[in-house]
């Protein structure tokens, strides 16, 4: 009888959100509805326990460990993600507890289903074998379908969860049907497998190529690339905004995190394969998520495609790498990857944090027009989403700056100068649509018509929230060196 | 001659998916999908996995098929041509992909894959269920619990978006 009692312990941190997830499912029939908030303090706790463990070890931070027969591995690469998606998950938290009071959605199950959704991201991002990747991505979406569909209420929200669920289930079968294709060729799963089979056989297998286009078709989904974001703009409309917030922000971060690792660590030798395909991938996702979010009118909508958008830019640095010369420049796309997912965390939570707490008459003021004169009624909150404006356009001092810096940096060093020099002019575009709700809050005036007028209601968590983020955004904007040091350490060795 | 088992369960399973989609009656679709969970089950004897076989046969078959059967009954479901408009740009995508597939792996050739770690040695000395029970809570354990996590999360997902009253209402 073998004991696991070692390998239990590299997984604590899963272990504890698990527990806690499975704890206030019990325990929310047992509380009235009043108290509902006790079960997030509840979460929040769990997370600030794991923050505790996967923080502890960051003096450690490249140490590997593997876990249950090498399916499992805590590298520094999984623990600056986890540290990343535990922060994101607690700031969605705090976020949602005004957003589920003013929404009249007081169940406690939601926390339990970010809890739940947290543990698939982490058994992504630890996951060192297909088999656990694909498990984790699917415990991952299957808590989002859920929570999309949390608004009952709004025929939109159950629109938004069917839709998500059904295209999911497609492209997890694209997902599956390459990774089988790729067991066949490699004679196992684990990613060290793959990775050696490649090594030892060459490439010109042409099952490997069909493989590896199911697998990037089935994380492009994901990841809300085009051809692959059809789903993105209605799902994000229709779901809850603290969900949008969580599905834009954690769930982006975590399918990148095992998308890397898949590409980087398994399908390291078809570098020079996947780059091109990437690269087509990147220029089409900049090219339609930013021209298409010009003309939207709903914020959650624009918010969508600018978030289709940002996955463009995110995916330059993986191009960047897999083109990369020597050690250095792989290391450096890859770090610039992870820097831009985590600068970019801050500033869609905190648009998604305003844009919930924005009430008119007890309703979410989802049109881009709502925010008319803010300015002069909220010149605080109009002032928070100038900055998140601002830095999801990526003007510097701004941490979005410094994100889309470093991944055109890579870029060049990688001798893909005109892809830097096309992002730039995509990311010039970009700036008309962010702008443009700048403009619309500080020199538009309401309709007088239109009779209750638009308010940020504001409350202590969300206050905590809107700091956190604007803390974020600006300290990253003007110092980020402690961010682009811990990227540069973690970062996974690409062969 | 397991070449020609193969290739019969291959087709049918194709051709069975096919019409599960394509028939606009959801009863004959349900019943394709019959037809398409048991030859999946004849191509895992086909390839000595008896044990699966009859699990899909119990479960798939069995339990999963009737319950569609029930849902697709009690609605009273109309057939619904709303979902066909699009089949001609469907086939001709789903042709050149699979035309180029085929293609592909005809013109280029490929090497004899590696042998998978559980050769048949290790599965008839054991027996099938054994050593599929050995590599599930020994080797595969963690992915094994995390797939009855995403159970568990099926199943309280469908319990809250199913029941009646919503948050506020009851308070």
């Amino acid at each position: 009888m073998t004991s696991y009692g070692a390998d239990l312990l590299v997984i604590l941190p899963e272990l504890i959100v698990v527990g806690a997830a499975c704890l206030l499912l019990v325990l929310e029939p047992l509380t009235p509805p009043s108290r509902k908030e006790l079960l997030a303090w509840l979460s929040l706790g769990a997370l600030a326990l794991c923050i505790g463990l996967t923080g502890g070890q960051i003096s450690v931070l490249n140490l590997r460990v593997s876990a249950f027969s090498d399916l499992v591995v805590v590298d520094g690469y999984a623990r600056f993600w986890k540290l990343l998606l535990y922060g994101v998950t607690g700031l969605t938290i705090l976020m949602s507890l005004p957003y589920l009071k003013a929404e009249r959605l007081q169940l406690g199950e939601y926390y339990g289903f970010i809890l739940l959704a947290l543990s698939g991201m982490m058994v992504m991002v630890s996951g060192a074998d297909l088999l656990t990747i694909y498990l984790g991505t699917e415990l991952m979406s299957l808590s989002l379908y859920v929570m999309a569909g949390l608004k009952r209420s709004s025929p939109r929200s159950l629109e938004a969860s069917a839709k998500y669920f059904v295209l999911g289930a497609f492209s997890s079968g694209l997902l599956l049907y390459g990774i089988s294709l790729l067991y066949g060729v490699a004679g196992g799963t684990k990613l060290g497998a793959v990775a050696a089979a490649i090594g030892s056989r060459g490439f010109d297998d042409p099952l490997l190529l069909i493989a590896t286009i199911l697998l990037a078709a089935g994380f492009g989904f994901k990841l809300a690339v085009v051809p692959f974001h059809m789903w993105t703009p209605d799902v994000y409309q229709g779901a809850p905004t603290s969900v949008t917030a969580f599905m834009a922000v954690a769930s982006k971060a975590a399918s990148f995190a095992a998308f890397l690792r898949v590409f980087v660590e398994g399908l390291g030798g078809l570098k020079a394969d996947w780059s091109n395909l990437f690269l087509l991938l990147c220029l089409v996702t900049l090219i339609l998520g930013n021209l298409v979010a010009i003309v939207q009118t709903n914020i959650k909508r624009m918010l969508a495609y600018s978030s289709i958008a940002h996955a463009g830019y995110a995916l330059i640095g993986l191009v960047a790498a897999g083109r990369g010369m020597g050690e250095s420049g792989g290391a450096s796309g890859l770090a610039s990857v992870m820097l831009y997912l985590a600068l970019y965390a801050f500033m869609t939570l905190g648009a998604f944090a305003v844009i919930g707490m924005f009430r008119k008459g007890g309703l979410e003021g989802e049109d881009i027009e709502d925010f008319a004169g803010l300015a002069k009624r909220q010149p605080l909150a109009a002032f928070l989403m100038l900055v998140f404006m601002v830095s999801l356009a990526g003007i510097p001092p701004t941490a979005g700056f410094i994100g889309k810096f470093y991944v055109f940096m890579a870029a060049v060093e990688a001798g893909l100068a005109w892809l830097a020099v096309v992002a730039l002019i995509f990311a010039a575009i970009s700036a008309y649509y962010y702008m443009r709700v700048v403009m619309v809050m500080y020199m538009r005036e309401p309709d007088p018509s239109a009779g209750e007028v638009p308010q940020l209601v504001a409350s202590p968590a969300l206050t905590v929230v809107l700091a956190c983020a604007v803390a974020g955004v600006i300290l990253f904007g003007l110092f980020p060196n402690p961010l682009v040091s811990l990227a540069l350490q973690s970062v996974l060795p690409l062969k | 001659m397991e070449q020609l088992f193969f290739f019969y369960f291959a087709a049918v399973i194709a051709v069975a998916s096919v019409l599960v989609v394509a028939l606009r009656n959801p009863i004959y679709s349900a019943l394709s999908l019959l037809i398409m969970f048991f030859h999946v089950a004849g191509l895992y004897v086909s390839l000595r996995a008896e044990f699966l076989a009859a699990v899909q046969v119990i479960v798939y078959a069995g339990a999963i098929l009737v319950l569609y059967l029930f849902v697709v009954m009690l609605l009273n479901l109309k057939q619904d041509d709303r979902y066909h408009r699009q089949w001609p740009v469907a086939g001709v995508v789903g042709l050149t992909l699979a035309v180029e597939a085929v293609m592909l792996t005809l013109l280029k050739g490929r090497a004899i894959p590696p042998a998978p770690a559980n050769t048949n040695e290790t599965v008839e000395g054991l027996g099938n269920t054994e050593a599929l029970g050995d590599a599930l809570y020994s080797t595969y354990l963690f992915p094994f619990e995390v797939a009855s996590l995403i159970l568990l999360v099926a199943m309280i997902g469908a319990i809250i978006l199913a029941k009646k009253d919503i948050g506020g209402s009851e308070a």
